[in-house]
């Protein structure tokens, strides 16, 4: 095969590998960001958070990590619907969700960044899962496992939480919240209620993002902060309140970047990446998937 | 902070009342008001990782120094600030620790993106400043109250990469190419800048050539492209992160370079070693310290020995082989300054640094004009029959060998680096 073929079908591969990460990251922020207008700008360290629940749990149990984080997910949905409670009392009741809601999520993502590193210290974890050093060799092509298996995990978790929001009577509400809240009172369904839910939902998606990461690379208590953007910039690519759209932004986003480090070096990635998101705000500005108000 | 609080005070005067009977027995108990050393440290934040072991160094060496009677007669006291990791927090604490804690000395905290920042505020108050890995900070501000403990020395461009270079010149055959990765960090950008000066001076041909920034999450593409170009050899600079990112995609593509390596911040924390294991075999990795018989030197082992324990009840960095020998000398060098000086005098500190040579667990320091050592002592090691991932074999002699400086060898290079393969 032609190296710059096999460099950039390597490229292709790697970036859709990646993608499933930030697909794994953005989908929960989809939910908050997109549907709930909640800009839950702590998710990332939420995600960080699961990552080092999960080390330090494989490291007591020698489980696999996303089995682990799936096992976990319960537990964040109950931590996302009371740190929804607390949000929706201080600040979105009174209709102060805007800057102040923000600052709150700012503070929530110090709280836990300092909690991290008061409790299991600054230096980096990590798991050894069982498939982390095999690498699948296509022809020219290598699938390392431990960006396939997160991926995968992920990609399947996305899709079973696409087919609730469409086919269940509580999915349908969560989708009909990010549409119209007051709406819902007149289905005598509760919406704060169902955005208690639905936030769940989005936290528990962190904790199972956490599982993925910590599977890719080792995590500290920051390890967060370079999704923060990433994360962000998906959602808004992917068109908001759609998880197609996320999910095909995300893998956009990863194959983007990865193609432009092959072949015109990694200082590129990011600025490439970003711009393809401007390019896309300016043709679609609902985005991808989005609709037009 | 430490020791300046309502509760460490309570700590300070239980422990006074516990020790002062047995203290007074001693004929070289310190005594009178402490000697107050300031300086911040990132606790917290992407640089705890070192901040917190440097930290243990500290007090172990305030503990020997007290125990031994103190500074002057007097104790001495450690006064520090969590920097959080924040360049931007370090004026601010300098100039509390100067102008409000009123300190007798200070020193800097971990790395060049602390220490830089603090510079005006010691510069203004003439404060004499022993810093702690700092890599060509003193070249642009010229300071001449400024020491450095870092082995880079000043001539970074001509010396820092000199035993990557040295190694990869003696093999046989000699490479003809190279590949040059690093971080768009102010310290990669330091060594990757010495490594194409030194490739220019052999004659090298470079086959590839870039910075990534810190911000990356996956390595393959930057390892499948350094493949593709076919160097002979690759120089590395990256962080901890990044270095178990790229360690971890070169198995994957089954990398096979004649020598990979450069200053790979990463498997010198104690988590990595364990974490990559026979990744590392056969990775040259600049050191500023490995556990080998050649590079022995008083007090190094006894620090090491009381590091690990403490280590692990403060759960950080376990081995302590980067970082806390450093920081211990860091203070070895202020103390011996202070004795021979016999009072606080910045000028005369400063004067007294610059004419003499000193005895520290990390061997003899003499420092040139800039603060720099007068003889940079860049250590190039390479990993060798890690087998499994355990914590005992990294504490052995064999298991990370020096190949450079000739001095301090202590094995012969293997060739190829394979990623574990």
């Amino acid at each position: 095969m032609d190296p710059d073929l096999a460099l950039l079908l390597n490229g292709v591969v790697s970036g859709l590998l990646l993608g499933g990460l930030y697909a794994a990251a953005a989908a929960g922020l989809s939910i908050s960001f997109g549907m709930l207008d909640v800009v839950n700008i702590a998710h990332p360290a939420f995600m960080v958070l699961g990552a080092l629940i999960v080390a330090l749990l494989w490291a007591a149990t020698g489980l696999d990590p996303l089995l682990l984080s799936i096992l976990l997910a319960p537990a964040f949905w109950a931590l996302g619907a009371g740190l929804y409670v607390i949000y929706h009392h201080f600040f979105e009741r009174r209709g102060d969700e805007a800057i102040q809601g923000l600052a709150f999520f700012f503070g929530v993502m110090f709280i836990v960044e300092v909690g991290l590193v008061l409790a299991v210290g600054p230096e980096q974890h990590f798991v050894d899962a069982a498939y982390a050093a095999t690498t699948w060799r296509l022809g020219e092509i290598d699938v390392p496992l431990r960006m396939l298996v997160p991926a995968t995990v992920a990609l399947a978790a996305i899709g079973a939480l696409a087919l609730f929001l469409r086919h269940s009577f509580t999915g349908r509400a969560i989708a009909a919240v990010a549409q119209d809240r007051d709406a819902l009172r007149l289905l005598a369904i509760d919406p704060i209620r169902i955005k208690r839910l639905a936030f769940g939902i989005s936290l528990a998606f962190a904790g199972l993002a956490g599982g993925a990461l910590v599977v890719v690379q080792p995590v500290d208590a920051w390890s967060g902060h370079v999704f923060i953007g990433r994360v962000f910039a998906i959602v808004i690519m992917g068109g908001l309140s759609s998880l197609g759209g996320c999910v095909l932004a995300a893998l956009a986003f990863g194959v983007v970047e990865n193609v432009t480090a092959s072949f015109f070096g990694p200082s590129w990635s990011p600025a490439v990446a970003f711009g393809c998101l401007l390019l896309v705000l300016a043709v679609r500005p609902q985005g991808l998937f989005g609709r037009m108000a | 902070m430490e020791g300046l609080s309502r509760r460490g005070l309570g700590h300070a005067a239980l422990a006074a009342a516990i020790t002062v009977p047995a203290m007074a027995k001693a004929q070289t108990a310190a005594s009178g008001p402490p000697i107050r050393i300031g300086y911040s440290m990132s606790l917290s934040g992407g640089l705890a990782g070192n901040g917190r072991p440097a930290l243990l160094a500290h007090r172990i060496w305030a503990e020997d120094v007290n125990a031994k009677g103190g500074l002057l007669g007097r104790p001495v006291q450690l006064v520090h600030y969590d920097d959080q990791s924040t360049g931007a927090q370090v004026p601010g604490i300098y100039t509390k620790l100067i102008d409000v804690d009123k300190v007798d000395l200070v020193i800097s905290g971990y790395a060049t993106a602390i220490i830089a920042p603090a510079m005006p505020v010691v510069m203004q108050r003439q404060m004499a400043f022993v810093s702690l890995f700092g890599t060509g900070v003193n070249a642009d501000f010229k300071y001449d109250r400024y020491f450095s403990i870092n082995p880079a020395g000043s001539q970074v461009k001509e010396t820092f990469a000199k035993g990557f270079f040295d190694i990869a010149m003696a093999m046989d055959p000699k490479p003809r190419s190279i590949a040059l990765v690093n971080l768009d960090s102010d310290f990669h950008q330091r060594t990757a800048e010495s490594a194409r000066f030194l490739a220019k001076e052999h004659k090298l041909r470079v086959v590839y050539d870039r910075a990534y920034p810190p911000s990356t999450v996956d390595f393959s593409p930057i390892i499948r492209s350094v493949q593709a170009a076919r160097p002979d050899i690759v120089f590395v600079g990256s962080y901890p992160p990044d270095t178990a990112g790229m360690l971890r995609a070169a198995s994957e593509l089954r990398a096979n370079f004649a020598l990979f390596g450069g200053p790979m911040i990463g498997p010198h924390i104690t988590a990595q070693k364990l974490q990559l294991g026979p990744i590392l075999n056969n990775l040259v990795v600049w050191d500023v310290y490995a556990p080998e018989p050649t590079l022995q030197f008083p007090g190094t082992q006894a620090l090491i020995e009381r590091y690990q324990p403490l280590a692990a009840k403060e759960n950080t960095d376990a081995l302590g082989h980067y970082v806390p020998p450093l920081a211990y000398a860091q203070m070895q060098v202020l103390e011996q300054a202070v004795k021979r000086v016999g009072r606080i005098d910045q000028a005369a500190l400063a004067a007294d640094m610059h004419a003499n040579s000193f005895d520290t667990v990390i061997g003899p320091l003499r420092f040139d004009a800039l603060g720099e050592w007068a003889e940079e002592r860049n250590l190039y090691t390479q990993y060798q029959g890690i087998q499994g991932n355990g914590i005992e074999q990294f504490r052995k002699a064999g298991t990370q060998v020096i190949l450079y400086p000739p001095r301090y060898k202590s094995g012969d290079l293997r060739t190829p680096y394979t990623a574990g393969a």
